[in-house]
């Protein structure tokens, strides 16, 4: 089969998606630049990286309740993303999309606002062994706050969840269940719509980490049935410093403020302040808006190509990567769960992934090396830190190639 | 030598430490003794000296777990001090650290094999790594209680 035909494969042509990042045309140590670094932040097409320079250079003006022609556009062009955004994730109502600086921000924001209120001492929340970091000390830190106790879902030797030891973590106390959608540093694709039925039959709500999830599949948050999705916008090909956060306008409504200050209030006096509706509520102060005009962008582009065509053309590849790094004497897969996306971290003999990272670099691969942002689910694994190769949209079976000679010689170099 | 035959040299220098350190154990009852980590790499040295009653260090051991260049460091670092007066060897910490930031060629410093350390200056987020033993001579050397670190 010719590589035009392989690219074509699916209705997804790499070469084309390619040439809309800029950013692959340069080299490193003067070789090509094969960036296998998505999960830590993906590049930008030029769709992304036009609309924010478009914003400064003709739109730029803070937002709302301006009434000069500019104040007008930069409100059009922000609740605009607003709604395609709302849109992508399937939300029923745009005014459920809450802007945010991005996950992390997002759960810290559910965790003071929603559940800090609603937590008496000796109460649960339940989070899951493969957890970033952000779905970990956010949680911690409410506990300290308010005397209730974390509980963590165990994972098996593949990376993959104990239904059964969640099933039997699932009782009354438990005040809300935290979930990663796609592990950042397994590659695990969690079951969600699953666990969020299991937990609303105990009437839990459940908050989905969706980070990784956004740039490798299609979301839909009412078919998943959870109660919070959080994202980024830098790991679906947006810009850095704006995510997203979903909840029904309902849960919204009865949330409690997270910052106070302009923007999410209706009227301030000295005695009393009335706080703005959703998503206004949750957005005090002048947001990131070109951040979200660009992410708007991004949401664009990736409708453009197609979630599922996106889905089909990764686990192919994720296929291919698997079986090529899997060839080499001495390279363990960390995380090998039934259902995968986007994430091969692995171990070369014992060689510190530090060194890997730093040798391959030199044939201008980029991988990631080190605990990921979520030390427990490494060191469920007896380790300090992994290498990780993370999949885009822009990867290539010839790129997947050049990391598997990359490792060879790291490896030879140690022999 | 060209400048790429000396970085080839200390290269093959690093990982031949790395792979077969010197000086590697302990002493069961070190003059001075010393631990240092960084946990998010998950580096880890312990160094053993004993300083004779002339003030020089007469051994050196390590142990250590970690990647080659923490490794290859502290074997280079073992290697370079044993005979070394106490302030000869602190001096020798300022001089390490000199070329292992700037990779420039530091005064006094007439050990071919240390001269590796100034390959590790091309590599800044390295750096840490072939300090932490270094350090934790420093800390060894000056009887300073404590787990050293350099993330």
């Amino acid at each position: 089969m010719s590589n035009v035909a392989k690219h074509l494969e699916g209705g997804f042509d790499v070469e084309r998606v390619r040439a809309d990042f800029p950013i692959l045309q340069r080299t490193v140590h003067n070789k090509p630049l094969a960036y296998f670094d998505t999960a830590a932040s993906a590049q930008r097409p030029l769709a992304v990286i036009e609309a924010t320079d478009r914003f400064y250079r003709q739109h730029n003006a803070n937002i709302h309740r301006g009434v000069h022609t500019l104040s007008q556009e930069a409100t059009e062009a922000y609740e605009g993303a607003r709604d395609r955004v709302a849109s992508f994730i399937n939300a029923p109502s745009r005014d459920e999309l809450v802007f945010t600086r991005g996950t992390t921000e997002s759960i810290n924001l559910v965790a003071q606002a929603y559940l800090r209120p609603r937590l008496e001492p000796g109460d649960q929340i339940l989070i899951s062994h493969m957890e970033h970091h952000s779905n970990i000390v956010p949680w911690q830190i409410l506990c300290e706050q308010t005397g209730a106790e974390l509980k963590v879902i165990p994972i098996n030797e593949r990376g993959e969840l104990d239904m059964e030891a969640f099933a039997g973590l699932l009782n009354e106390r438990v005040r809300l269940l935290g979930i990663v959608h796609v592990s950042n540093a397994l590659g695990t694709i969690n079951p969600v719509a699953e666990i969020c039925r299991a937990a609303h039959a105990l009437d839990i709500p459940v908050l989905v980490d969706g980070a990784q999830a956004m740039p490798h599949q299609s979301v839909d948050v009412q078919a998943l049935g959870c109660d919070f999705y959080c994202f980024s916008g830098h790991k679906m090909y947006g810009p850095t410093g704006i995510g997203g956060l979903w909840a029904p306008l309902e849960t919204l409504n009865d949330m409690d403020p997270y910052q106070g200050g302009g923007e999410m209030i209706k009227t301030v006096t000295f005695e009393e302040t009335v706080y703005n509706d959703p998503p206004g509520k949750f957005e005090a102060g002048t947001p990131n808006i070109a951040g979200g005009v660009g992410l708007g962008a991004a949401v664009d582009y990736l409708a453009s190509l197609g979630m599922d065509n996106i889905a089909g053309y990764e686990s192919d590849l994720l296929a291919y990567a698997t079986e090529k790094l899997s060839s080499i004497d001495g390279l363990r897969i960390v995380g090998t769960a039934a259902r995968k996306a986007g994430v091969i971290s692995f171990m070369l003999g014992d060689i510190h992934p530090n060194d890997i990272g730093t040798i391959i670099d030199h044939y201008g691969v980029a991988i990631r090396t080190g605990h990921h942002c979520a030390m427990p689910a490494i060191r469920h694994f007896g380790l300090p830190a992994t290498c990780r190769a993370s999949l885009g949209i822009y990867n290539t079976r010839h790129e997947v190639d050049v990391l598997h000679d990359a490792l060879l010689a790291a490896g030879r170099m140690f022999n | 030598m060209s400048a790429a035959g000396a970085e080839r040299r200390w290269q093959d220098l690093i990982v031949d430490h790395s792979q077969f350190p010197r000086h590697h154990g302990s002493l069961e009852k070190p003059t001075h003794h010393a631990e240092g980590e960084n946990p998010l790499c998950g580096d880890r040295v312990r160094l053993y000296l004993d300083v004779g009653a002339s003030g020089t260090i007469d051994k050196a051991r390590f142990e250590a777990t970690g990647c080659a260049i923490s490794l290859a460091s502290a074997s280079l670092l073992a290697t370079a001090i044993q005979g070394l007066k106490r302030d000869q060897a602190l001096q020798l910490f300022d001089q390490a650290r000199a070329m292992l930031t700037t990779g420039e060629a530091v005064s006094g410093i007439d050990d071919a094999e240390l001269e590796a350390l100034r390959l590790i200056s091309r590599f800044p987020m390295r750096v840490k790594c072939a300090s932490l033993c270094w350090h934790t001579l420093r800390q060894a050397l000056r009887g300073a209680e404590g787990t050293v670190s350099t993330e």
